[in-house]
This record gives structure tokens, C-alpha cells and sequence, in this order.
């Protein structure tokens, strides 16, 4: 079985984001990127198929600037066979919407033939947690959202979900695609050697023209603010003292 | 063109995320019409109802609605999309399931997980965990939204509007339920809870936490818990509040044994007065708490407890 995963390139998750004085949206320029932390969930759980023979390759996307190439690159340093990089937009700050994604990941899927894609549940710049649906809904097939197990067992897939009232589990039929949650595994970093070796593996660049696929966003971004500011309180003595304010200052117990 | 609005319940009882969705819906305007999709769900039907704002109920009986299988009941609401120029989730795992595979069936941008309605086709959302709020105007002919419910009031009751029957659709046979497993407690609901008191890595064990559950249940609190706390086993998935867990807005925030993570303060920042009890007093924690309190939690919870009476 063929694994396609698709990768983001996204602001490094603990870079303290700024958004720009011409409210048109965050800073990015000069600041350190990297693929988006579920993504390399993802990423490692492909490799875990691979390593107990349930997949014979693993094939990682990634659409957006150029530069995304690096993120696929990591991806093959941390075992993936080869890449596809869809250069999608010129500029880091223009982000390409979830459906104009899923529709050339669903291209990708017609030429690839995978029997399972895995996603991250969500990307942790736009949070809109929608890729993985939007490509099964395309594609007509089956989905399991934010796993935290996965189990192939032939022509389906036990799923165990985190959903809001403790955990789901589903079995659903492959092929399907599969949007993974932080605790499906904990990804691997990639050895050195792996590094140099990445360098060597195949990876193809198209463009959204080569699958027919038009990426003019729907949404149109009308302003980007930051959050109303919260103010430091008071530090309290000891625990009497905090009772006494919370019942009598503020009120809340 | 009316407002469909997709409910959120678990078969027996209407989930408050519905009423703070119907608040969204009444912003944008128009006919809401309330879909109860679900197994033996016909009380759930009655209660919504009596959602201020409902025009009409749409009761729909289905064993994979039942287990909220995502997709059987984007084809359910595939099949009657037509009728709507909206069509508004709650922003709860189910909702978050289900909304952009409706979308994506559609040819149209999901908006995830607005905070704010600025007008029938503008919505503020909050991106890079909070960071920042966008906002942003859609283009499409229909508007496929997940609403937070932490940023709307629940609506009020009114006289009951019509409730009607519609059939299922054919499942489409993609998935199977097989179980649901979760911790049963008399505790409020996390995300509609007056207060919560939430517990980080510095709790030390899964048994520790029981001193932050006496707590809780002196106060009539919710639980929850950081991702630290998540990952190491000390509490269930469910209990995690932050950007991809649960976003919280309660009265009263106790932050216990938390460093304040921005992922973290993602999910609760928006509480009305946060307490941190730390013994960290560098904690990031403390740049957003009303009153914070340095202090081994070990020493404090236990006299916290005890002065709660």
C-alpha cells in the first residue's frame, strides 16, 4: 500500500507571532519556519506502517512557496521515499486556502493511487481543521478525524478518535484518509546521515496549472488584529487571601 | 434565505453548544431552522424547539446519526443544502468533523470556528492559536461556519415551534461505530461550566489529581487539564483545554501547576477572572492572571480546599 502525506510549511510553533501594524496580517518574513507539528505526526505514522509492512511507500506533498521544499525534505529525512512540491504562491504571507489544497491533493491522489492519506488534524497558522475532510469529501471517501490510534486490518481502518466527550472508535473503509491527533505517536527526529541521504531522494515540482486546479482564495481577509491585551492581576499572600478576593472582590464564588 | 442550523446533543439532551450557536445564528439573520439528526432522539427534537430564535425543527432518525458518523451526516445535510444560504455547526468535534466535508461537497470555504459575526457573509476567527484575530468575508454563495461557543451566550426558551419528520438518507456505508468510551462524572460540562479548575505537569500523577477534583466538587467546578498533564497520563483527553483541545470561557479559571503555554492560553484566556497558583513565580501564567499566588500547590489545594468549607 501506497501512504500519501501532505505537509505544511508554518511559522515554527514557538515563535511568538506578530501580527503587522497594517492589519493585514502576521509578520513572516525572517522568521524561523517549520512543518507544521501535526504534520509530522502524520509523517511518523506513515513510517510506522512502513516499518510493520503495511505500506511499501510513502509519498509526501507539500503546497505553497518553494521553500516548502525544505519541510518535504524533512519529511524524507525522517524516512518518506519521495516528494511533490506544488508551487502554489510566491509570497510565505498568501495562504493557500484548505479546499483549493484539497483539490490538487485530490488530483495527486487520482495519478498516486495511495490506499491511505494522512494529514494533521489541523495547521497551527490558519487553525481551520479542514483539509483531511474537505480531500474524503472530494475523493468520496471514508474519514477518520483527530486519531489517537490507528489500526489497518485489511480493507478497513479502526480509528480511535478524540472527540469532546472522551474517545470514539470507528472502523472505517479503506481507502480513507485519516487526520492524526498529538497523541497518535511522537515523531522521530532525523539522524544526520538521514539528512545527507534526503538530499538524494526524489522530489517532483509542479504547479496548481499542471492539475487544473484554480487557487484564488474564497475567503478575502479583511483585517488581522491582534487580541484584546489581558493585564497582569495581583499576586496574593496565601490561600486566605485569595479566597477573600475571589469572594469578595470579584465576586466569583 | 433561512439559517440551517446543526445541533449538537448526545440522542437524550440538546448540548448548550446549540443555544450559543442559535446566538451566532440570530446575528446573521433570518429563519433558523434547528436539524436534530440523531437515534431515539425525539426529546431533543422538543427541547430545540424551545430554542429562542427557532423557526422550525427538522427531526431526522438514523442509527449512524446516532453514533455521528461525519459521513452520513454531511450527506444529510447535502440533501437539503439547497434551501440554505447558511449553514452553521457548532464548533465541537462533531461539528468540526462534519462542516468542511459538507463544504467541500458544496465547492465552497469552510469558516472555522468564528468568535464574532460582523455581518452575513463577514465573521471574525481567531488564528495562530489565538495570536491573532482575523477577519475575513466570504465569497461563496453559501457560508458553511463553525461557531465557538466559548464567544457566544446561550439563547433563552420561547413557545415551542413546529417540530417536523424528515427521512434519512442512504448511509453511505464508509464507517462502522464501534465504541464510545468515556469517564462518566456528575461534574458540569467543561465547555459550559461556571468555573474550572485545570491541573498541569507540575500535578505529578494521575492520583495526585484527585486533590484538584476535591476542589472542584467543593466548588461545583468543572475539570481540566493542560496538554502537559494530557500527554503524561494524568487526565483524559477530554479534560485538555487549549488550541486543539477544548477553548473555555468560564466565570472563574484556576490555573494549578501551569506554566501558561501560549497553546494554553489559547483555550482559556478569555475567562472572565483567572487564578494561577504556581511556585514558579516567572510562569507566563502569571502575565495573564488576576491573581496568582506563588506557592507549592501541594501545600495550597489542600488549604484551598479546606477554607472552601
Amino acid at each position: 500500500m501506497k501512504v500519501l502525506v501532505p505537509v505544511k510549511r508554518v511559522i515554527d510553533y514557538n515563535v511568538k507571532v506578530r501580527v503587522k501594524a497594517d492589519s493585514s496580517g502576521v509578520d513572516l518574513a525572517n522568521v524561523k519556519m517549520s512543518m507544521n507539528p501535526f504534520d509530522e505526526i502524520a509523517v511518523e505514522q506513515a513510517i510506522r506502517l512502513k516499518e510493520a509492512g503495511q505500506a511499501d511507500e510513502i509519498v509526501i506533498v507539500s503546497i505553497g512557496v518553494e521553500k516548502a521544499q525544505e519541510t518535504i525534505r524533512t519529511a524524507l529525512a525522517m524516512g518518506a521515499d519521495r516528494g511533490i512540491l506544488v508551487k502554489a504562491v510566491d509570497n510565505v504571507e498568501t495562504d493557500v486556502e484548505p479546499l483549493a489544497v484539497a483539490k490538487i491533493l485530490a488530483k495527486i491522489v487520482e495519478e498516486e493511487g495511495p490506499g491511505l492519506v494522512l494529514c494533521g488534524k489541523q495547521a497551527i497558522d490558519n487553525d481551520m481543521n479542514a483539509t483531511g475532510q474537505m480531500l474524503a469529501a472530494l475523493l468520496g471517501w471514508a474519514q477518520g478525524t483527530f486519531a489517537s490510534k490507528l489500526a489497518i486490518e485489511g480493507d478497513h481502518a479502526s480509528v480511535t478518535r478524540e472527540v469532546d466527550g472522551g474517545l470514539q472508535t470507528i472502523k472505517v473503509k479503506m481507502p480513507a484518509v485519516v487526520t492524526v491527533d498529538l497523541r497518535l505517536n511522537e515523531p522521530r527526529y532525523a539522524s544526520l546521515p538521514n539528512i545527507m541521504k534526503a538530499k538524494k531522494k526524489p522530489l517532483d515540482v509542479k504547479t496548481p496549472e499542471d492539475y487544473g486546479v484554480d487557487v484564488s482564495p474564497r475567503l478575502t481577509v479583511v483585517s488581522v488584529k491582534e487580541p484584546p491585551a489581558r493585564k497582569a492581576g495581583v499576586k496574593v499572600a496565601d490561600v486566605a487571601e485569595l479566597v477573600d478576593k475571589l469572594k469578595n472582590e470579584a465576586g466569583v464564588i | 434565505m433561512a439559517i440551517l442550523l446543526v445541533s449538537k446533543h448526545d440522542n437524550a439532551a440538546l448540548n448548550e453548544a446549540t443555544a450559543k450557536t442559535m446566538t451566532a445564528a440570530k446575528a446573521i439573520g433570518g429563519d433558523v431552522h434547528v436539524l436534530v439528526a440523531g437515534e431515539n432522539c425525539g426529546a431533543v427534537a422538543e427541547a430545540a424547539a424551545k430554542l429562542d430564535g427557532a423557526s422550525k425543527v427538522i427531526h431526522v432518525e438514523g442509527a449512524a446519526y446516532g453514533h455521528r458518523l461525519g459521513e452520513a451526516i454531511a450527506d444529510l445535510v447535502i440533501s437539503m443544502a439547497g434551501d440554505y444560504e447558511h449553514i452553521l455547526f457548532p464548533a465541537t468535534t462533531s461539528g468540526k468533523n462534519v462542516a468542511p466535508r459538507v463544504a467541500a461537497l458544496l465547492d465552497v470555504m469552510v469558516i472555522s470556528d468564528i468568535t464574532g459575526v460582523e455581518g452575513p457573509d463577514t465573521f471574525e476567527r481567531p488564528i495562530y492559536a489565538g495570536n491573532a484575530m482575523q477577519v475575513v468575508k466570504s465569497g461563496d454563495a453559501k457560508k458553511i461556519v463553525t461557531v465557538r461557543g466559548a464567544s457566544f451566550d446561550a439563547v433563552g426558551e420561547q413557545a415551542a415551534c413546529p417540530v417536523e419528520t424528515a427521512d434519512a438518507v442512504a448511509d453511505p456505508g464508509f464507517a462502522e461505530w464501534v465504541e464510545d468510551s468515556a469517564e462518566t462524572s456528575d461534574r458540569p460540562e467543561l465547555t459550559s461550566a461556571k468555573i474550572v479548575i485545570s491541573g498541569g505537569r507540575g500535578i505529578g500523577s494521575k492520583e495526585n489529581f484527585a486533590i484538584i477534583e476535591k476542589v472542584a466538587d467543593k466548588l461545583g467546578a468543572a475539570v481540566g487539564a493542560s496538554r502537559a498533564a494530557v500527554d503524561s497520563g494524568y487526565a483524559p483527553n477530554d479534560w485538555q483545554v487549549g488550541q486543539t483541545g477544548k477553548v473555555v470561557a468560564p466565570e472563574l479559571y484556576i490555573a494549578v501547576g501551569i506554566s501558561g503555554a501560549i497553546q494554553h492560553l489559547a483555550g482559556m484566556k478569555d475567562s472572565k477572572v483567572i487564578v494561577a497558583i504556581n511556585k514558579d513565580d516567572e510562569a507566563p501564567i502569571f502575565q495573564v492572571a488576576d491573581y496568582g499566588l506563588v506557592a507549592d500547590l501541594f501545600e495550597a489545594i489542600p488549604e484551598l480546599e479546606k477554607q472552601l468549607g
